[in-house]
């Protein structure tokens, strides 16, 4: 089978192509120019490096999310875009997961983190089982501390083998994470610490193959987060609730 | 893909109106799809950019793929893509942008960004076919106030612009002032179809230095500040008789700006777009003052009016014609000026 994959769910914009367990080609940029005017031409300038028959692509796998609203939107409209043209369906990544999946392999407990802005990060917490990815807890959006406090909780035989910390939320979080955290822990170098494309694509096969994949115009973001107007709307009417004895 | 049509594929997302449309010859509406999502932002008084996007997404390949469908073609049949890139609100012309460039792009087809104000003005040609330039353009909208001369299908010569809110923002914010709710265009259209025009005196704005700029911030504040007055001698307000004295305030100023222009160059047609002109006052005195002036009026239908995709399909032909193409790297530019090109 022969897969487009696409992240741009945070400050990396990634786009590849897989073939069975192959990986054809991948373009991964970080750099400050917007996704809009970066994904489609990198996966144009692959596409045409590797004679890229468009009729044989099965499907295209995205980063769903989550990461920055626009980002995301980005992605995910393009990925739509080409599974309607293509008549392909679209493969649902979750961001976190496959950032851990391009780790395969790894012995310890994997938690990648995106900074997620109001002094939280998307997070999960993932691990090995031979050859698949475990969820220990699902992505979700939290402030650090919580994280470390959450991780330190766990049963020792999650984490005896160390923890390893990726992502954008690194940077931010390093020192918060190093004071608050006694745990056994490190951080994953530059080759596997941001979004990869190939690494959306190689889960984004395991997904295939279970046939957990949606039509393209079914498939839609993860934000984990409300609109700030959906969240603020709901609080004032939380607040009004008791008097007018309404419930939600 | 017929040796003498030009069949485009439009798709437009600029604000809350999620729309896909196939236009033959930049005349002929094959299809025209609009998701509106008025009603999800109505509670917020206004359009959320973040509920917009989300909302675009949702819909946006339900849109297109209708869009086709009710056209009864296929994607091999059509000849370009085309997608409003600018102005608008920047999330949600983002949606449109990325779509149209993977469709275009998968299905090795041109791609063709245009302009949101263009789009607008070039809706006359669905319905007017023999409307050439050039001619005395007239955008009223949510977001725009624009005057403009058209002197070639994509050249425009701005002669005057608001220099504060657009004139469906005054709509909106005055309907909210007298509790009519969102969007404040059709409710004031009606509310003042009960009312007194002549009962309030408004004053027109004039703007220092430009004979055809507008203003309606002065207008909108006093409006408030009759509303004010109001409320402190506890005389009641006839919402009916404020409704149609307001909009008889903003036709005039937009009646006068045109019918001077018009007669300040020369120009002997006219022709008005955006969801503004939808407004049944100002249709019938923008009617009423070219016909007593000598001018012809165009004026899409109210369909064509407010935000929809066919209109962008228009547009897009023209461009097509001039060879102009856009690339993969095409960006939504939420400021985007008229006239420039992506």
């Amino acid at each position: 089978m022969k897969l487009l994959a696409l992240d741009s769910s945070g400050l990396v914009a990634s786009a590849a192509v897989l073939e069975d367990e192959v990986l054809l080609a991948e373009y991964t940029v970080n750099y400050k120019k917007t996704h809009s005017q970066t994904l489609l031409p990198m996966l144009d300038e692959i596409a045409r490096m590797i004679e890229l028959d468009l009729s044989e692509v099965d499907a295209v796998a995205v980063a769903a999310g989550p990461g920055s609203f626009t980002g995301l939107r980005i992605g995910s409209a393009t990925a739509k875009g080409l599974g309607l043209a293509l008549g392909r369906p679209v493969i649902e990544v979750p961001t976190l997961a496959a950032m851990a999946y391009g780790l395969f392999g790894a012995a310890g407990l994997l938690c990648p983190i995106m900074d997620a802005r109001r002094s939280q990060v998307y997070s999960g917490i993932y691990r090995f089982e031979q050859a698949s990815l475990v969820t220990v807890r699902d992505q979700e959006p939290k402030a650090v501390s919580e994280l470390c406090a959450e991780l330190t909780a766990l049963p020792e035989e999650l984490t005896g083998k160390g923890i390893l910390f990726l992502g954008d939320g690194v940077p931010a979080y390093r020192d918060l994470i190093d004071r608050e955290l006694a745990l056994p822990h490190t951080y994953v170098p530059a080759h596997g610490n941001r979004q990869r494309a190939a690494a959306v694509g190689a889960l984004g096969e395991v997904y295939y193959a279970e046939g957990r994949f949606v039509k393209a115009e079914e498939h839609v973001p993860i934000y984990l987060r409300k609109s700030q107007a959906e969240q603020q709307r709901e609080e004032a009417l939380r607040k009004q609730a008791p008097l007018k004895g309404m419930t939600l | 893909m017929s040796a003498q049509n030009i069949d485009i594929l439009a798709i437009e997302t600029s604000c809350d109106e999620t729309a896909a449309a196939v236009v033959r010859n930049g005349r002929e509406v094959l299809s025209n799809v609009i998701y509106t999502q008025i009603a999800l932002h109505t509670v917020y008084g206004g359009v959320v950019p973040e509920i917009a996007s989300r909302k675009h997404i949702e819909k946006i390949n339900y849109v297109v793929q209708k869009a086709l469908d009710d056209a009864e073609m296929t994607l091999d049949e059509i000849d370009a893509v085309a997608v409003t890139a600018g102005p608008g609100l920047v999330g949600a012309l983002l949606v449109g942008v990325a779509e149209a460039k993977a469709i275009a792009w998968a299905a090795k087809k041109p791609l063709i960004g245009v302009h949101h104000i263009e789009g607008h003005i070039s809706a006359n040609y669905i319905e007017h076919p023999e409307l050439e330039p050039p001619y005395l353009g007239l955008i009223v909208s949510g977001g725009h106030t624009h005057l403009v001369v058209v002197k070639d299908w994509s050249e425009f010569e701005i002669l005057g612009r608001t220099v504060d809110d657009a004139a469906g923002e005054a709509f909106d914010k005055v309907a909210r002032a007298i509790g009519l709710g969102y969007p404040g265009g059709p409710k004031i259209d009606k509310a003042a179809k009960e009312g007194n025009p002549d009962a309030i005196h408004f004053p027109k704005a004039k703007v220092s230095g430009s004979a055809y700029d507008f203003s309606f911030s002065g207008l909108k504040s006093a409006v408030l500040n009759y509303l004010n007055h109001a409320e402190m001698v506890h005389e009641e307000v006839n919402p009916a008789d404020l409704a149609a004295s307001f909009q008889k305030a903003v036709v005039e100023v937009l009646c006068d700006h045109t019918v001077s222009a018009a007669r300040d160059l020369g120009i002997r047609k006219v022709a008005m777009a955006g969801g503004v002109s939808a407004n049944s006052a100002l249709r019938a005195a923008m009617q009423k003052t070219c016909s007593e002036n000598g001018l012809d009026f165009y004026v899409p239908s109210p369909v064509y009016c407010t935000d929809n995709a066919a209109m962008i399909g228009a547009a897009a032909y023209h461009e097509y014609l001039s060879g102009y193409r856009s690339g993969w790297d095409l960006n939504a530019v939420p400021n985007l000026r008229l006239g420039e090109h992506l």
